[in-house]
């Protein structure tokens, strides 16, 4: 293990996950109002669609797959030890990151041509959408490149989080990869290290309470029933909501 | 029974000029920053026309309200399934460019141009990108251009009209038309609260008035589209979602809101009105024709001791209940029975009621058939050949055939229904030949009385009415619960202090302090 490994593989690993949760709850509690899609539909209309829309369900299926094999690693690899499930699992995850890299390319360029786009586009949002083409494309190329890349993930790198995670990290697996999967680590751990910093956090936000909320919200400054008592007056009751 | 009070707001329509005041005092206060300049919370629009945004009122464009599904009812372009569907890309979201890019001019320019042989111009440049820019469109671009193609034609309510009536209507193109101030309707069944996923719009359950938490809102717009009015506003700046907040700053503090404060034609009214709230869902699910007498069945009376001691069990202060009764808006939308919501269809059940227009359906226009004819000598005459008549020999003779249709009037105020609108103007009318009978007195009291009394108003509603509308001081007309000092503090957490702040409640707890 060189210190390179070290660094990469572990310091960095712990900083990343260190800065991103001080990270993103600082910003939550203390700056909520800048936590925001910072949807730009508005200023560019319906040609959105075609960049917006194959960008966030590709990237959404790609994290969800690398979230399931992280977590259930024997499953991913059941699944893989058959060539021809194998086959299609890579053929899934590259083509989602085929759609990813073309969306996130049309929606650099759309940024970058759109003069209206551009006022609203800060150097952050640049960085992080690099980030992502950086990291979607070496995805792809693990999938092309070496076909049983899921397998390893599941078999190698699966512990090698998990092992970070139960704070005794664990990195002889990890060093023994291609320099290709060791860059897409390092790349996510990157990613995962700014995050609070950019408008990825509307990610952390979404709005899935919708489904149980009742629609109309009514909020209530004081509890209406027992405003009126004096006894009750100057108690610590919490407004409630109907 | 669950009796809430609403601060509800009544404009009438004859008496607004169109100075747009209103526009400019609210904007100063609140809009006047980057990413709201397109914003017009209130905003005062010629009719017929296409209004802000552009022909707004046409719900399969915007998508905007509720719609009757069977039994129930559902948002028309948002919810729960539409919605989180289309929380990447919303196809039903107006651009920028439905509204207007807004601008400026480089005045600078006329300072520090060199000298040369021509006058120096100020081009105009976008408040966006700073690049110069034509001006294709501006806040009330389509002033008073009632007639004209590119607006009145344009407007959804005409789809209404026959194509008779509509080219009837064209032909006094250039004297028929009104101004319809709009501000957020502070609806009891807003389709803006229940179209946000993050939960971060909400009416306030001591007063009604809609506000969206800047701190919650995520930007994912869905209420844009679903506020069939388009009073909520996406700032593309902080990317989060405005609208008007009925100055509640002001309210809480006795002051009525800036728009009502400045307005020169003294059109607006501001009061506690009374609802139940167990009625909400019958109302807003009734049938078409039934929805504006339902709604406004659910406006309780605040006299009624049942209403008060059911509205002093749900906690509601003396002072609101003392309000209610002193509340102009109640007098007009239920006692004098003269004020409509605006669009009842959308199923928003607005807290905003229009005075429908009597000016522009009142008189009618005639040439003179030939030359011997006699023009009506207490006519206004339009030239030596026409006659803009408003004369009251026959009573309603104007108002039956009016030149303005009333079924125009009747897509914007009554769901269709003409007979509503009619009695409202009849109404207006009457008051008119009664004041008519007291001060000039070529009308006898008998005639005045039966035109009263075919309305069914008395002498001293009629009295009321006249007061109320051509009198009413600051006090009459602005009847402003106190907002009670210890639920103010709590309520004015957060508000901004100065110009230029984003001045909005925060949907946080309210940490106790004593006074
Ligand atoms: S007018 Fe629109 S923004 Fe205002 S409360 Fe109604 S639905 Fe909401
Ligand atoms: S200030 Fe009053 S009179 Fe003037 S446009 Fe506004 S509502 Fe009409």
């Amino acid at each position: 293990m060189t210190y390179l490994d070290t660094l990469l593989f572990v310091a960095l690993p712990y900083v990343a996950i260190v800065v991103f949760l001080v990270g993103t709850i600082g910003r939550y509690t203390t700056a909520g109002f800048s936590i925001t899609s910072l949807s730009a539909q508005f200023l560019e209309g319906r040609s959105g669609f075609w960049g917006t829309v194959p960008f966030h369900i590709g990237i959404l299926i790609l994290f969800l797959g690398h979230l399931f094999i992280f977590l259930f690693p024997d499953l991913a690899l059941l699944w893989n030890s058959n060539p021809v499930r194998l086959i299609i699992h890579e053929g899934i995850a590259f083509t989602f990151g085929l759609v990813v890299l073309v969306a996130i390319v049309g929606l650099l360029i759309r940024r970058w041509t759109h003069p209206r786009l551009r006022m609203v586009t800060s150097p952050m949002d640049i960085a992080i959408e690099l980030m992502l083409l950086f990291q979607v494309v070496l995805g792809c190329w693990v999938a092309l490149g070496y076909r049983w890349g899921s397998s390893w993930f599941a078999a190698d790198l699966s512990p090698y989080l998990w092992s970070i995670l139960s704070l005794s990290p664990e990195t002889d697996a990890i060093a023994a990869m291609p320099w290709v999967i060791k860059l897409h680590v390092v790349g996510a751990f990157i990613i995962v290290l700014i995050f609070p910093f950019t408008r990825l956090v509307h990610f952390l936000v979404a709005p899935l309470h919708y489904l149980w909320r009742p629609y109309q919200v009514v909020m209530w400054y004081w509890d209406r029933k027992k405003i009126r008592r004096a006894d009750t007056a100057w108690q610590s009751t919490r407004p409630h909501n109907n | 029974m669950d009796v809430r009070s609403q601060i509800s707001m009544v404009f009438h329509l004859d008496k607004c000029i169109g100075c747009h005041t209103c526009s400019i005092a609210c904007k100063n206060i609140w809009s006047d920053r980057k990413g709201a300049e397109y914003m017009w919370w209130n905003n005062v629009e010629t009719k017929p026309g296409t209004g802000y945004p552009g022909k707004w009122e046409d719900q399969l464009i915007y998508k905007g309200g509720w719609e009757k599904q069977g039994d129930d009812i559902g948002l028309k372009g948002a919810g729960k399934r539409k919605g989180l569907t289309n929380i990447f890309h919303n196809p039903n979201l107006p651009v920028i460019d439905d509204y207007y890019e807004p601008f400026t001019y480089k005045y600078l320019d006329l300072i520090e141009s060199p000298a040369g042989d021509d006058q120096p111009t100020a081009r105009p440049v976008s408040l966006i990108t700073g690049e110069p820019m034509d001006i294709k469109m501006g806040p009330s671009w389509d002033d008073d251009l009632s007639g004209s193609p590119d607006y009145a034609r344009n407007d959804p309510n005409l789809a209404s009209l026959s194509p008779e009536e509509q080219a009837a209507m064209f032909q006094l193109e250039r004297m028929a038309f009104f101004y319809l101030p709009r501000i957020c309707n502070h609806c009891l069944n807003p389709a803006c609260v229940a179209s946000c996923p993050s939960g971060a719009i909400y009416k306030r359950g001591e007063d009604g008035v809609v506000l969206i938490n800047q701190d919650v809102c995520r930007g994912w717009r869905m209420c844009v589209t679903a506020c069939p009015y388009k009073k909520t506003y996406y700032n593309w700046q902080t990317g989060k979602s405005e609208k008007c907040i009925l100055c509640y700053p002001r309210i809480e503090a006795g002051y009525a809101p800036a728009c009502m404060h400045s307005c020169v034609g003294r059109i607006r009214y501001l009061g506690v009105v009374l609802y139940d709230a167990d009625k909400l869902h019958d109302v807003a699910c009734a049938e078409e024709d039934q929805l504006v007498d339902s709604q406004l069945d659910m406006l309780l009376d605040p006299t009624d001791p049942e209403v008060i001691a059911a509205a002093k069990a749900n906690g509601m202060a003396d002072s609101t209940i003392k309000a209610a009764q002193g509340s102009p808006v109640y007098r007009f939308v239920k006692e004098f029975g003269m004020a409509l919501p605006l669009h009842p269809e959308f199923r928003t059940l607005p807290m905003l009621f229009y005075v429908p227009p009597l000016l522009p359906v009142m008189a009618s226009l005639g040439k003179k058939q030939n030359e011997d004819q006699e023009l009506n000598t207490i006519a206004k005459r339009w030239d030596d050949q026409w006659l803009y008549d408003t004369s009251t020999e026959d009573l309603w003779g104007t108002i039956d055939e009016s030149r303005f249709p009333l079924e125009y009037l009747a897509s914007l105020f009554s769901a269709g229904d003409t007979e509503k609108v009619k009695i409202r103007v009849k109404k207006l009318m009457a008051v008119r030949i009664y004041r008519r009978h007291k001060t000039v007195g070529d009308i006898s009291k008998e005639r005045a009385e039966e035109a009263l009394a075919e309305v069914g108003l008395t002498a001293p509603l009629a009295d009321d009415i006249y007061y109320l509308t051509s009198l009413a001081k600051f006090d009459d007309r602005f009847v402003i619960p106190p907002a009670h000092r210890e639920e103010a503090i709590e309520m004015l957490e957060n508000t901004g202090d100065r110009k230029g702040n984003l001045g909005f409640g925060f949907k946080e707890g309210t940490a106790r302090r004593g006074l």
